[in-house]
């Protein structure tokens, strides 16, 4: 009970906060580039739907950022 | 060749201003031995009630703004600038019987004045004096009135070319905005709410297209009426998904609740799992909207902040073009930045009414 009380009073989550948003930026990153990548060779192979490749592209990656996102507030909030 | 050059020239110029306006926020602070980002860049990001433009010789110059209060004597109002720029709760304004001072940007009832406290703070250094209800004039709230005063003078301008003009053309300020609607009507309306319905909800979506987008805008750029953090804000992105989130609800139909609750072509373990999921799910999407919006542009904000921060913090001019041309490449990622965020808004918007009411062909 002590060691809980101890955690969660004492200790300074400022770095681990900062870590933590930083594995978040891994995975949107690696997100982000597979979306990425995937459209473009989409675009490649069928130039013509490019509009309609690129608007599906832009919501995927909103939708893997926002984990990253939700991570920077935590660490902002912590 | 030379033209060229001289774009270049006249932006990094107009770029290296920008720099210069930011870190005008921070010469005050830079005085003392420590310098502390974390208090310059949360300054900026917070929302305030005088306007802050610059430091001269160490005297803070900021615009005052209405303070305006709902009290126990009733409505209180008066300038902000009665606080002589007092955030610590030392400075007392006297007004129908009651003393009010200001503390880390929220205004109390002054206490007992004991050797010129008058903010009891608890263990946590938290204070305890009662708070009157604010509904002043802050900085965010003065620069939202001015973002749709911009907009207004645009939509205006644009709508008389068009009553101007014999063919229907559009010419002026109509030239810039009709393609923009047109997109918004044919690339993000029409396919995700659908042939019929479409017209209806665009006036909702074009409204919140521009406003986030000019509001965004007008936090990047760095002098006086403008660069207060509007969008970055969590109310102000909370209250735009709010009403995304009632629209949704009041236009949704049968099958918009059947596929949360009990949705066909599962078995029924299943459907008792995800139920509770899907139902999360009516909240987590107007919250991840929220999020969204104030995570980026708050992020973008405090990118370019720390960046000027960094010649504050290694005390060297030497650092200042690494750190400038940085804040210029960030900068300029906003620009685009803030374009895609109030597109995705708007996008993530459209698709959740389009779905709410969506009709099953099965």
């Amino acid at each position: 009970m002590n060691l809980v009380l101890f955690l969660l009073q004492e200790v300074d989550y400022g770095p681990f906060a900062a870590i933590g948003a930083g594995l978040a930026a891994i995975g949107a990153g690696i997100a982000v580039g597979l979306v990425g990548g995937s459209t473009v060779e989409s675009i490649a192979r069928q130039p013509e739907m490019q509009g309609k490749l690129i608007s599906t592209a832009i919501i995927l990656i909103a939708f893997a950022e926002a984990v990253a996102l939700f991570a920077i507030v935590l660490a902002l909030i912590i | 060749m030379t033209r060229n050059f001289y774009t270049l020239f006249l932006f990094i110029f107009c770029c290296s201003f920008t720099a210069l306006a930011y870190s005008n926020n921070k010469i005050e602070n830079s005085k003392e031995d420590d310098f502390d980002v974390n208090e310059v860049i949360m300054h900026h990001i917070k929302d305030s009630h005088d306007f802050h433009i610059l430091d001269w010789n160490g005297h803070p110059v900021s615009v005052p703004l209405p303070v305006i209060l709902w009290t126990n004597e009733g409505l209180v109002a008066f300038m902000s600038s009665e606080f002589h720029h007092d955030d610590s709760g030392a400075t007392v304004v006297k007004r129908k019987k009651q003393a009010f001072v200001k503390f880390h940007e929220e205004i109390y009832y002054a206490g007992n004045d004991k050797e010129g406290k008058y903010i009891q703070l608890d263990s946590s250094n938290h204070p305890i004096n009662d708070k009157p209800l604010d509904l002043s004039i802050t900085k965010l709230v003065f620069s939202m009135f001015l973002s749709i005063i911009i907009i207004f003078i645009i939509f205006i301008l644009s709508a008389k070319s068009y009553a101007r003009s014999k063919k229907g053309e559009p010419s002026g300020l109509g030239k810039f905005t009709e393609p923009i609607i047109i997109y918004i009507k044919d690339e993000v309306a029409l396919p995700l709410i659908g042939e019929e319905k479409h017209e209806k909800y665009l006036p909702f979506l074009l409204t919140i297209f521009f406003f986030i987008w000019i509001n965004n805008l007008m936090g990047m750029i760095p002098f006086f009426p403008f660069s207060a953090n509007l969008s970055g804000n969590i109310a102000f992105t909370g209250v735009l998904a709010f009403i995304t989130f009632v629209i949704t609800t009041l236009v949704s139909n049968k099958h918009y609740w059947k596929h949360i609750f009990w949705m066909p072509g599962i078995p029924v373990p299943m459907k008792l799992f995800m139920a509770p999921i899907e139902f999360l799910g009516i909240f987590i999407k107007p919250l991840s909207l929220m999020i969204r919006l104030f995570a980026n542009i708050s992020a973008g904000h405090i990118i370019v902040l720390s960046l000027i921060s960094l010649i504050f913090i290694f005390k060297s001019i030497w650092v200042a073009p690494a750190s400038l041309l940085f804040s210029v490449f960030i900068s300029l990622i906003e620009v685009l930045v803030v374009a895609i965020q109030a597109y995705i808004f708007t996008m993530l918007s459209a698709l959740y009414i389009g779905s709410a009411m969506e009709e099953q062909e099965h």
